[in-house]
């Protein structure tokens, strides 16, 4: 009889199998069943946003309430996710979808959403040139030669490469091609093996260290 | 050597300061650079100036506003291509916050190319559940998309009567910033041997050149300088070709940093070594 561990164990070996089994014979019934649990698989993630969404507003309200240090921030979080969330709501209602061309969410979208997710990427060009100067430094053989090579494919990458040398782009496509694909070969392969390992233990219940 | 010196431990506000400079300027004063078109971009224009007219093409916004500089000139440079060659798109978007860009990418270009709503082109909106989406086309794409994405229904559509799934799609193109793309790999072409294109960010694109390599994507387009060198092809230099200037001095910048830290870094290695020695 299945009891204790044995219960989610046993689920997982037989969601599985069922997994493998649908990947390789994707007919009736095990078609279908891939399809349902994809499904069930969707709606699962979607209650873990709750969970996040918990935990992020939990974290910032008590930061709002012992005054933390930048505690305004926690409030403009949270004023700014319920705000959003209500005008979602509001101009899903009004409109059908809430990207409608004449939402508010829209507005929110175009004015507050796109300028703070592009800044926050951007903002990648300074830290990277800040931490490059600081941290490349040819310390030995190793570190001399991610250098140079990090140097021409910088180059060769952007037009100014051609224009130094038309050879310079032509070498940087062979180094994303040979030497930069051999390595990266390399360490997917042990990745997979090494994620393929893993599966088949929890499949098999030897890796349980999911149910603590 | 006191310049090198004090150099090295210069306030990181300068460099911030240099690299704003030769970001902006250049696009303000646009010089020009010659773009040179690479293989992998090449063979995705040449896939799709190949296929029949008429084809559908599937188009998967994967992206959000944080790669728009890097994907929508890619975007909007693809579907000038698709209208002039009477070629299909259907759009979806796996990516929520990317629904808005694909909608007003597409809506734009289709503007410009005289291109009507239903007929020459659809946008299906965005799904949840991306991995069950990939398998679930391969039976049928009204299983997830029953509407459009003004909740229209998609036989009211004359394009989309004869679409069912992957049989009916001459190409996937996956527009992505991050590693969506591995799941269309995986199901969409492994599984169901649907033809694929990828654009991706310059920093995820040397992740993708195995599959270019080994066939499972037919080309690949990376980052600004990939959109840059499809918008020469379709012959409208655009957005991404007014920031290879800056992508260029920037670069420029960094590189310059990166050899003035070293010198500095030997001249203080050196002087140690000296003082060490006495």
């Amino acid at each position: 009889m299945l009891k204790g561990k044995g219960i989610p164990i046993f689920i997982t070996f037989l969601t599985g199998m069922i997994m493998i089994i649908s990947f390789f014979i994707p007919h009736k019934p095990f078609g279908d069943i891939e399809k349902i649990s994809l499904t069930w698989y969707s709606i699962i993630a979607g209650f873990t946003m709750l969970l996040g969404v918990d935990s992020l507003i939990g974290m910032h309200f008590r930061k709002l309430k012992r005054k933390d240090e930048n505690w305004f921030f926690s409030l403009v979080l949270i004023i700014g996710f319920t705000a959003t969330v209500v005008v979602g709501i509001i101009e899903t209602v009004r409109f059908g979808t809430a990207f409608d061309e004449r939402s508010y969410f829209t507005y929110i979208y175009n004015y507050f959403i796109v300028p703070l997710q592009s800044t926050m990427f951007s903002l990648l060009a300074f830290f990277i040139a800040s931490a490059a100067y600081r941290a490349f430094r040819a310390r030995n053989f190793d570190a001399t030669l991610l250098l140079i090579t990090a140097i021409i494919v910088m180059l060769g990458r952007v037009p100014l490469g051609e224009q130094i040398s038309p050879y310079l782009p032509k070498f940087t496509e062979w180094i994303m091609q040979v030497p930069q694909m051999a390595a990266k070969r390399g360490i997917g392969l042990g990745i997979s093996l090494g994620a393929l390992g893993v599966s088949i233990r929890i499949i098999l219940g030897i890796e349980r260290s999911y149910l603590s | 050597m006191n310049f090198f010196l004090k150099l090295s431990k210069i306030d990181r506000r300068f460099i911030y300061l240099f690299i704003a400079l030769v970001v902006v300027l250049p696009l303000i004063l646009k010089p020009k650079f010659p773009v040179v078109v690479s293989k992998p971009v090449q063979d995705v224009y040449d896939y799709i100036e190949k296929l029949p007219e008429g084809s559908n093409v599937l188009i998967s916004i994967d992206y959000d506003a944080a790669s728009m500089p890097e994907q929508q000139p890619f975007l909007e440079a693809l579907l000038r291509q698709l209208f002039k060659n009477k070629l299909k798109p259907i759009l979806i978007v796996q990516w929520q916050l990317g629904a808005p860009l694909g909608t007003m990418g597409l809506e734009k270009i289709a503007k410009e190319m005289g291109a009507e709503y239903g007929k020459d082109y659809i946008n299906l909106g965005y799904r949840p559940g991306y991995v069950a989406q990939m398998v679930g086309i391969g039976k049928e794409i009204r299983d997830f998309f029953k509407v459009d994405y003004k909740n229209i229904p998609l036989d009211s559509f004359p394009m989309m009567k004869n679409v069912h799934n992957y049989n009916d799609i001459a190409l996937l193109v996956g527009l992505e910033a991050g590693a969506t793309y591995l799941a269309w790999i995986e199901y969409a072409g492994g599984r169901f041997k649907q033809k694929i294109a990828l654009a991706l960010n310059a920093v995820s694109a040397p992740d993708a050149y195995y599959f270019y390599q080994s066939g499972q994507i037919v080309g690949l387009v990376g980052g600004m300088k990939g959109a840059a060198e499809y918008e020469v092809l379709v012959d409208k230099p655009d957005l991404a070709v007014a920031g290879m200037a800056s992508q260029s001095y920037s670069h420029l910048v960094i590189i310059l940093f990166i050899i003035l830290g070293n010198i500095a870094y030997f001249i203080e290695k050196g002087m140690k070594n000296k003082e060490g020695g006495k």
